[in-house]
């Protein structure tokens, strides 16, 4: 009897040598992470996955971080107002007249001063690329953008000098007092 | 040493489906390497309520007198060690007088966890020290010496002897008329000359894992219960001489067990009618030849051992204190005096 569990005993030891060994080797099988399009199966046990060096592939339609066209932007200010979090910021100057037009056509009035997006703030929810009539504002895959300061989260999309601005904004109270002279 | 360290990580690693370490070098081969380099720049703290001497004192002594113990190992037939007659004997006693540096190291840092730890360190070494000792006790009467040189040169071929004289033929299997001498191979190795050895190095094995302090036998560092045991308030370089000497056991059996049963650095391949394997793969004492090879197959076979511990360690959970002490003494001193009186027995047979 007391043989017999003896027996039994050390069988079952090596069952579990036999375990960790199966998964020794499993492991030492290296696989490719980064072109397989099933993300979680992979060959061998080991799923570990060495983020800066291999990363998976993301769908070229990934919806990570924002990006606006400014050139296409015709600063109508509906994705900061549907923003749910606030984290789209826009100071707009009209313009008296049509300067511009869209890739798709439409006319552009308006000036972006300030098109800032707070990506610390975003949720990703994607409300703002929906409403955005010329489709300036779009979703990228660009999913890895840590920076050191969480100020530098906060991306600036116009492209106006401070010298241009001060033009545009003259350009328009010239227009708002020629337009307030003429009524009177 | 370093090597081992990183064989372990990589092993644990693949054991539990992880990568280990992967940064430092060409997949992680420097990590041991900087992680040394950190514990040399980092902080030493010395506990207040601690005694300071003694505290220093016992990593120095731990990792002395493992160090110490490496100096008798014949390595290859041009490389004996230090030039005893009694290498097996000092060897064992060093490996005792670590268990005092232990002791040190838990009774000088004056916390409950690493005093804990000594003890049962302690009470380990009580145990295992009896059947270690009646294991290598079956060699010394198969071989008749205790000097690890002639104990290796015993399990060659006879032409490699330069003892002749000291030495008995080797019978296979302990049969008297199967003179395998010539042979050589893996048919001279101690646990082929004599069966009854195989159960001795059952014991031997289960004992050196309990003498490097490795799971499943690793009651005075257990780090779920005692925090890291005897060495739970040693930081920085300290720690770090712990770690190695830990390690340097841990090799340090692997050689011993390879010497004592596996042949030392005798080729596996025997002599076989004019083919003669053996001699071309140990080549001839004292030659360059025959001392790349006996260091060739000497650490083959002790990183094979090291290998086997490791993936033991990484499969098996820690035994409790009295489940160690229990099995020592209940079952293996019993079998270790059996196994002495079994081969006392057939020497004398087969004198």
């Amino acid at each position: 009897m007391q043989l017999r569990t003896l027996f039994h005993a050390i069988l079952r030891l090596g069952k579990a040598l036999q375990l960790t060994w199966q998964h020794f080797v499993r492991s030492i099988k290296a696989r490719n992470h980064t072109n397989t399009p099933i993300y979680l199966q992979q060959e061998g046990s080991s799923i570990t996955l060495q983020y800066p060096h291999e990363q998976l592939s993301v769908p070229s339609r990934g919806r990570y971080k924002l990006h606006n066209d400014i050139e296409d932007c015709i600063v109508c200010d509906k994705c900061a107002k549907i923003c749910p979090v606030d984290c789209i910021e826009i100071e707009a100057i009209p313009a008296p007249d049509v300067f511009g037009v869209t890739s798709n056509g439409m006319k552009k009035r308006i000036h972006a001063a300030k098109f800032d997006i707070d990506m610390a703030k975003c949720c990703f929810c994607g409300l703002c690329t929906t409403v955005c009539p010329t489709e300036c504002l779009t979703m990228t895959p660009e999913y890895d953008f840590s920076v050191f300061d969480v100020l530098e989260h906060n991306v600036s999309f116009a492209n106006m000098s401070e010298l241009e601005i001060i033009e545009k904004k003259q350009v328009w109270d010239a227009h708002v007092a020629n337009k307030k002279m003429l009524a009177e | 040493m370093l090597v081992a360290v990183y064989v372990e990580r990589k092993l644990a690693a693949f054991i539990q489906d992880r990568l280990g370490p992967m940064e430092v070098g060409y997949k992680g081969s420097l990590q041991t390497l900087a992680d040394l380099l950190k514990l040399l720049k980092k902080e030493v703290i010395i506990p207040q309520a601690s005694h300071k001497k003694l505290f220093i004192l016992a990593p120095i002594w731990i990792l002395v007198t493992v160090i110490a113990g490496f100096a008798v190992l014949p390595i290859n037939s041009a490389w004996l060690g230090a030039p005893t007659s009694i290498g097996l004997l000092f060897l064992l006693a060093m490996l005792s007088l670590k268990i005092i540096g232990i002791l040190l190291a838990g009774w000088a840092s004056n916390n409950k966890f690493a005093r804990l730890g000594a003890l049962r360190a302690t009470a380990q070494f009580l145990s295992y020290e009896i059947p270690l000792g009646l294991s290598v006790l079956c060699v010394i009467v198969v071989c008749r010496n205790v000097d690890l040189s002639i104990i290796s040169f015993q399990q060659g071929l006879d032409t490699y002897n330069i003892y002749k004289d000291s030495i008995q033929t080797s019978y296979l299997l302990g049969i008297k008329g199967l003179d395998i001498s010539h042979i050589g191979g893996f048919f001279t190795w101690n646990i082929f000359r004599m069966p009854c050895l195989i159960v001795a190095y059952a014991i031997f094995f289960l004992t050196s894992l309990a003498v490097s302090n490795k799971i499943p036998f690793d009651l005075s560092e257990s780090e779920s219960e005692l925090i890291a045991g005897y060495h739970t308030e040693y930081s920085g370089i300290y720690w770090a001489w712990i770690m190695v000497s830990e390690y340097s056991v841990l090799f340090l059996m692997s050689i011993f067990g390879a010497i004592l049963f596996w042949g030392g650095w005798n080729t596996p391949l025997p002599n076989i009618g004019s083919l003669k394997l053996a001699l071309y793969t140990n080549g001839h004492p004292n030659t360059y030849a025959g001392s790349i090879w006996a260091f060739f197959w000497l650490f083959t076979k002790a990183l094979l051992f090291v290998l086997i511990q490791l993936w033991i360690k990484w499969t098996f959970p820690r035994l409790r204190s009295d489940q160690l002490i229990r099995l020592c003494w209940l079952y293996l001193i019993p079998l270790g005096l059996g196994c002495l009186l079994v081969s006392l027995w057939w020497q004398l047979l087969i004198l």
